[in-house]
């Protein structure tokens, strides 16, 4: 499954729409703490929300801050909290999500400026589970061959693009940082259940303390919030299972 | 004896396996589960008991000493006062691992939530033993 466009239903995807934006912004040179803007645009219903970021930046407000790359729902650097939901700006139309939009940063990271937040305490707890393979042994001039059962059972959590949308919106993250969060898992899961890999009992290990998996209350929120659809709560789930049984 | 080569998938290609990979955090999830599966049920039973079957004004002392003649329904009632304590107070531990960020705050916080839920069982627990 690629990342999650909603169609368009009945609304003319031409039609110019006016759209109204309440952005949280917050500039640390001179702000002490963020406050709310209000911007109108004019957009295409088959706009997207980055569309209409754009527009204000380079229309309107220039000083408007945010992340954004492939703009596509590849690259994952466009996380934001779009009335309310985690969402990729770049792959929620206007038509979806309607013309009064109110847009926040992601929560849980410390805000750098604008809708940008500080990726690192997320990317340190990433980089926590070990997330690469480990294959200490030669295989020779060879590949280390994997059948496609084997290669089925972590397929969904391959899909990962470190967007940041799962773990921000967890209610034990924003409260307790410490916890490595539901995209750590994932992406422990990944490598846990592959068959070539022998980092196994080392990410358990990592995943069986006070800051791991089992912190996690099953409130659904990272699975809903996913936009490329990992089932992230049940990949979560399987971790537990792994270490409870002590097999993966 | 030719020495055989282990598939990288083997799982006791390791050398250094240690005896068991669970820890406290594993045991107090999985009580969790099981302890709350079980007061389901004990729940519903003592309230069926309690509220349905019979009224609350009606629950005198002659009435849990005649319940009491049964020394299952001791059992029942202790069951109930243990894996409620220790399931909600293991819930509790959790929220403030999470919410008390503040190490001075968190012993204080923690210590009275344990000293009330010790001395609820043990309360709890005096009254069903020595209840005649």
């Amino acid at each position: 499954m690629t990342t999650t466009i909603a169609k368009t239903g009945s609304v003319d995807a031409m039609e110019l729409l006016t759209v109204h934006l309440r952005i949280k912004r917050y500039n640390p040179e001179v702000d002490t703490k963020p406050h709310w803007e209000e911007f109108e645009v004019q957009q295409k219903a088959s706009d997207t929300v980055l569309n209409a970021l754009h527009n204000i930046k380079w229309t309107v407000d220039g000083t408007l801050s945010f992340r954004r790359s492939c703009a596509h729902g590849v690259c994952g650097s466009d996380a934001m909290v779009i009335n309310g939901e985690n969402k990729l700006s770049c792959v929620n139309l206007i038509s979806d999500v309607g013309t009064d939009l109110v847009i926040e940063p992601i929560r849980g990271l410390p805000v750098i400026k604008d809708l940008i937040v500080d990726m690192e305490p997320f990317f340190a707890q990433y980089r926590s589970v070990i997330p690469y393979l480990i294959a200490e042994d030669d295989p020779g001039y060879k590949e280390r061959y994997q059948s496609q059962e084997d290669r089925a059972r972590y397929d969904d959590t391959t899909k990962c693009i470190l967007c940041a949308c799962c773990t921000t919106s967890c209610p034990v993250y924003w409260a307790n940082g410490e916890y490595v969060g539901p995209a750590a898992i994932v992406n422990a899961h990944r490598f846990i259940f592959d068959s070539r890999d022998q980092g196994t009992e080392r990410r358990l290990d990592i995943l069986n303390q006070k800051s791991g998996v089992w912190r996690c209350r099953t409130s659904f929120n990272c699975t809903e919030a996913c936009p490329r659809g990992i089932k992230v709560t049940q990949a979560i789930e399987e971790v537990k299972r792994a270490i409870l049984y002590d097999r993966v | 004896m030719a020495s055989v080569i282990k598939s990288p998938q083997s799982r006791d290609v390791s050398p250094q396996r240690r005896a068991s990979r669970q820890n406290f955090e594993t045991w107090s999830w999985l009580f969790m589960r099981v302890s709350g599966i079980i007061l389901f049920f004990l729940a519903l039973v003592h309230f069926f008991i309690m509220h349905i079957l019979h009224d609350v004004t009606t629950t005198t002392v002659a009435f849990v000493a005649a319940r009491y003649q049964n020394p299952l329904w001791k059992i029942f009632d202790w069951l109930l006062l243990s894996l409620g304590l220790l399931h909600g107070t293991n819930g509790l531990r959790y929220i403030m691992d999470d919410y008390v960020r503040s190490p001075l705050k968190r012993v204080l916080v923690k210590s009275t939530v344990y000293g009330v839920s010790g001395i609820l069982f043990f309360v709890g627990t005096l009254t069903i033993i020595t209840f005649k």
